[in-house]
């Protein structure tokens, strides 16, 4: 490997090695709150807090289709940045960036309807960190996405840029698998 | 210009204040790691002179208790935060792209903010001292219930700054992960396949991917304890369905393998400082390369045995016992291979070599100790003793530090381009080694006879191996002096250093004293053959004699 000649500025092939490898760090710290998770609930001896009578799972199940297809837009949208088809890009990107928007929504939407609140005993405690954890990473998602939007308008830029749409889209489907656990432990495991 | 030339650029005349900036060069940072490292260090001293100090006599008449327990919170978290890992993060910083040709790290900038995090985050755990109620004084560890108590209601109380002091040093130590492993997977000189990587790099390697998969847990559990503490969630509390038990999983599944973060740099330490100062080849250069990766592997389903008396399953007492004893074994092939090192070696007996053999001396000794603490009944029989804390003194200070000292004296003369004196060099190791085997031996019989931990004040019966422990302590705190004192006057007037004065093999030692900025620049030399020549007379890169030769001669006419 030969040696950059300008050490000021940052090596951008090894962005992505870099993006990996700190994606896989932070992987434990949701695998963390996962178990903690399961222990808490496989331990408890009453897991819903008096008067909950437990999680409604229609609307989330709306929410993870959304999120589910996200993944499935942006792919399409990297697949066009790859073939040269910036607008493709561009429209395929938006389209991912409003259904995560979207999920944000139904996530805020559903917090205000529920009967508990953070401080509701564990089951109040996990599913608010959990899903609060879960949601900073959908709108950080959000946020690089709208980053790379406007990056792909400054012809400078683009080159470079490529990695950074890689990353973030490696960031969504990492997002969009975190989801789905989270959705099998908290709606579709719902007796204790 | 050959391929082995230099691009032959004046020496740099830098100023002082650029090690008071935000500097991206590697090499600028890891000094900066290591003085702030050792700033922290003589603070933390400072408090351990205090405990020894009231634990000289038996009653508690130095200190309130309740500063005491603050004092002893803070010297764990002091050394182990604030030393041990930002002094070990500067000599990842120096030595891993001299040693493996990169003009840098891969990310020169999170380089420098992870730096920067550090007299950030310190600040805020000194700091927690002025805070009404004083620092945290739940123990190093901080397990809740204590952690959890608030009892003056200040939303500011000394255990949130400790969270969240402890939350970027995560994050701090986190980038600096990151781009450690990028660096060495990514920017190695050619040819240098991973068997053909120093020693150091590869413990470097699994000590940070142990970083990136222990941390995140940690920094989870962590957040836990501040929502318990600060937001009145129950994730730790019986009454509201908690389990202060799941802190303890959180806390040492990090905690523990944090250890081999600390001690497997030095194990890298030890495999290049032997073979330099023996005149011989590592014996078993590949074992030891890849028991760093056992090590890593086992040292993930351990964590468990500090949790032998916390009401743990059986089945994981023998799981964990078992599977904590099963770590002897890539230990013990490493220092298997360091002793087939300097076996029938030409011995130089400098004080870098003496600080090895006095690192691995504890080291070995730590070891059996720990076998014991591995077995539950012994463990439950000393647990919470002093057997535990003489125990991990002899890891941490015993080895770690011992083998970062010898780190330090080996590689001064390259990165600062002046020589250390020998003489107050081995003082220091004289001190240095006295002291700790005075202070951290006569716990272990106070351990067994039952002394607990965490006292200010104890039965008279224990005062003799007390005495013998603060008089240890006390010349632990001396034997600092001749080492700041050669560090600060080799620095400012010591005789300047060849490029090379050790004799040592390494792509380090084929670069100027003290390297050029971007290191080799271009002219990064081909890797040909294993490190650890020594005696082979096989050459370690392409063009090697023109690259000596040259430095040589540029040496002579400065």
């Amino acid at each position: 490997m030969t040696a950059t000649p300008h050490l000021s500025t940052e090596h951008p092939k090894h962005n992505l090695t870099g993006f990996i490898i700190f994606l896989c760090s932070e992987s434990v710290i949701f695998l963390a709150f996962f178990s903690g998770f399961a222990l808490l609930k496989t331990a408890a001896l009453n897991w819903l807090p008096p008067g909950v009578e437990g999680l409604e799972w229609r609307t989330p199940l709306l929410n993870t289709v959304v999120l589910i297809s996200s993944s499935g837009t942006i792919w399409l949208a990297e697949r066009c940045m790859s073939k040269g088809n910036l607008m493709g890009f561009r429209a395929f990107w938006l389209l991912t960036m409003a259904l995560g928007a979207y999920f944000l929504y139904g996530q805020a939407v559903e917090w205000s309807g529920l009967q508990f609140g953070f401080t509701s005993g564990v089951f109040g405690g996990t599913f608010y960190l959990l899903t609060g954890f879960h949601g900073l990473h959908v709108a950080t998602g959000v946020f690089l996405m709208g980053l790379m939007l406007v990056k792909s308008f400054i012809p400078q830029n683009y080159a470079g840029g490529e990695q950074g749409v890689q990353a973030t889209s490696l960031f969504w489907h990492f997002v969009d698998v975190i989801w789905i656990i989270l959705f099998v432990l908290l709606y579709v495991w719902q007796r204790s | 210009m050959t391929s082995a030339t230099f691009p032959s650029s004046p020496p740099e005349n830098h100023s002082w204040n650029r090690y008071f900036g935000f500097n991206t060069d590697a090499k600028v940072i890891g000094i900066q790691y290591i003085v702030t490292a050792f700033f922290f260090f003589l603070i933390g001293g400072l408090l351990a002179m205090i405990i020894r100090g009231e634990l000289i006599t038996p009653p508690a008449d130095l200190v309130d208790r309740t500063v005491y327990n603050g004092i002893y919170t803070m010297h764990g978290t002091i050394m182990l935060f604030l030393f041990i890992f930002p002094v070990l993060n500067g000599l990842n910083n120096l030595l891993i792209p001299t040693m493996i040709g990169a003009p840098d790290m891969a990310f020169p900038r999170l380089n420098a903010v992870a730096f920067w995090l550090v007299p950030i985050f310190g600040a805020l755990l000194i700091g927690s001292f002025f805070v009404p109620g004083g620092p945290a004084y739940s123990g190093w560890w901080s397990y809740p219930p204590v952690s959890t108590q608030n009892p003056l209601g200040h939303f500011i109380n000394g255990q949130g700054l400790w969270i969240t002091a402890v939350a970027l040093s995560g994050v701090s130590s986190i980038m600096g992960a990151v781009n450690f492993v990028t660096t060495i997977l990514r920017m190695r000189a050619p040819g240098m396949g991973f068997f053909r990587m120093p020693v150091f790099c590869w413990t470097a390697l699994a000590a940070q991917s142990l970083q990136l998969i222990g941390l995140p847990a940690l920094t989870g559990g962590a957040v836990m304890l501040l929502t318990d503490l600060s937001f009145g969630t129950s994730f730790y509390q019986p009454e509201g369905g908690g389990d202060p038990v799941l802190y303890q999983h959180f806390f040492w599944f990090y905690s523990h393998p944090a250890v081999y973060v600390i001690i497997l740099p030095v194990f890298g330490i030890f495999s290049e400082l032997f073979p330099v100062y023996s005149r011989k080849p590592l014996f078993g250069y590949v074992y030891v390369c890849l028991a760093s990766f056992i090590i890593v592997a086992l040292g993930l389903v351990v964590w468990v045995h500090h949790m032998f008396p916390s009401g743990v399953a059986q089945w994981m007492r023998n799981f964990f016992m078992f599977s904590t004893m099963l770590i002897a074994v890539p230990t013990g092939v490493k220092v298997f291979a360091w002793l087939g090192t300097i076996w029938r070696g030409k011995l130089r007996l400098t004080t870098p070599m003496l600080f090895c053999l006095g690192g691995l001396f504890n080291f070995v000794f730590a070891g059996i100790t720990g076998i014991m603490l591995a077995t539950v009944p012994v463990d439950i029989h000393v647990s919470n003793t002093y057997f535990v804390v003489g125990h991990f003194h002899y890891v941490i200070y015993g080895a770690a530090v011992m083998g970062i000292f010898a780190a330090i004296y080996h590689w001064f003369p390259k990165f600062i381009g002046r020589m250390p004196y020998e003489g107050l060099g081995k003082v220091h190791f004289l001190l240095t080694f006295i002291g700790a085997n005075l202070n951290f031996l006569p716990m272990h019989p106070l351990g067994l006879m039952g002394m607990p931990r965490r006292v200010s004040s104890y039965d008279p019966e224990f005062a003799f191996w007390n005495v013998l422990a603060s008089l240890g302590a006390f010349l632990l705190g001396v034997s600092i002096i001749p080492f700041l004192l050669n560090m600060v006057s080799a620095w400012v007037r010591g005789p300047k250093a060849p490029h090379n004065p050790w004799n040592a093999i390494g792509l380090e030692w084929l670069l100027p004293s003290p390297p050029p900025e971007d290191n080799f620049g271009e002219h990064v030399p081909t890797v040909i053959s294993r490190p650890y020549g020594y005696g082979t007379g096989e050459p370690l890169v392409e063009h090697q004699a023109e690259i000596e030769n040259q430095l040589t001669l540029q040496e002579a006419s400065a």
